[in-house]
């Protein structure tokens, strides 16, 4: 008896081997994002100046856990990604209703603000990370990324990368519903 | 004029492969910097494909570098600093991935498939010893059946 499901041994190797290989070609899987360990746990204490030239405050601790969910977004002028998803950056501020905050990552602040003023500035907040030390403290690997931060602050989702439609819709949209 | 051309060729060779690490990063004390670069060989660019942030050119890995050198210097021990970089990237920020439940299979399983191995093979060549079991020698008829065939050859 046990010789004969000795027999099966070679058919489970190859299904376990098969399996790691069906999850190492999917093609939605991207072995370069560095996941975050930053989900579920409270936002990292940010305290950022407002970017100069905007009659806007800068980013603090008490931006967040506003009983509402918020939505924090690394950008920077020099990033052409930032550049293709901030249309869909505007539709989260306007259309949505979402409280939209910037934060604009080593960047040049003039550079920032001719930015903002040539594309529209959605942001209610835009915090100025000159140095990207606020970046490391939130696990950034790159721009664009946002987060999705809830009414008690604490992270509850992030995407790396630029954001389009189907990921607005297919993803970041539902998951605001189940915070709101 | 030949020996200043191989002179800088050989330096044009070596220059490449010296540090991403720029001077005006270096820390004055000779010691903290050691305890520096150590750490930066431990930990991961994440904006890189498996490279330390000590050898990548990668702003963030700069700004880690940095930053690191301004925890030592600050005087945070070698592991407040991992668990700085750990605290905000997790696991993957370092090279050597730490042994915890996580990580039994990555770390052990390797060993425990050569053990599987070893046992399969050295049951598989037992049995086939018992198999094989030595002949028990000729009996008289074969005896005197293979006497013959020889003394006809030799006779042939």
């Amino acid at each position: 008896m046990r010789q004969r499901l000795l027999v099966f041994l070679p058919l489970l190797a190859f299904l376990v081997l098969a399996g790691y290989f069906l999850w190492g070609l999917n093609p939605d899987r991207d072995p370069s994002i560095v996941p975050s360990v930053l989900i579920d746990k409270p936002v990292p204490e940010t305290s950022l100046p407002a970017l100069a030239g905007l009659l806007q405050p800068g980013i603090e601790p008490a931006s967040f856990a506003i009983g509402e969910p918020v939505v924090v977004n690394f950008f920077a002028s020099w990033c052409i990604p930032c550049r293709a998803e901030h249309p869909l950056i505007a539709r989260l501020a306007e259309q949505e209703g979402l409280t939209v905050y910037g934060v604009n990552y080593k960047d040049k602040p003039d550079a920032a603000f001719a930015w903002l003023e040539d594309l529209g500035n959605p942001y209610h907040a835009v915090g100025a990370d000159g140095s990207g030390r606020t970046g490391i403290d939130w696990g950034l690997t790159g721009v664009p990324e946002t987060f999705i931060i809830d009414g008690e602050g604490v992270i509850r989702y992030r995407h790396v990368g630029p954001i389009d439609t189907t990921i607005l819709e297919d993803r970041i949209l539902p998951f605001v519903e189940t915070l709101r | 004029m030949k020996t200043l051309l191989a002179a800088l060729l050989c330096w044009a060779l070596i220059v490449p492969a010296a540090f991403a690490v720029q001077p005006d990063e270096i820390l004055a004390d000779p010691a903290l910097e050691e305890r520096a670069r150590d750490l930066s060989k431990e930990l991961r660019c994440v904006v890189c494909q498996n490279e330390a942030i000590d050898t990548s050119n990668a702003g963030m890995a700069r700004d880690m570098r940095v930053l690191l050198r301004e925890r030592l210097v600050a005087g945070d021990s070698d592991d407040q600093v991992r668990d700085f970089f750990v605290a905000r990237y997790g696991d993957y920020v370092l090279m050597n991935p730490p042994i915890k439940g996580s990580t039994y299979v990555l770390w052990f399983g390797p060993a425990i498939v050569l053990l599987l191995a070893a046992v399969f093979v050295w049951r598989a060549a037992r049995r086939h010893k018992a198999t094989a079991a030595p002949a028990a020698g000729l009996s008289a008829e074969e005896q005197a059946r293979l006497d013959r065939l020889l003394s006809d050859r030799d006779n042939g």
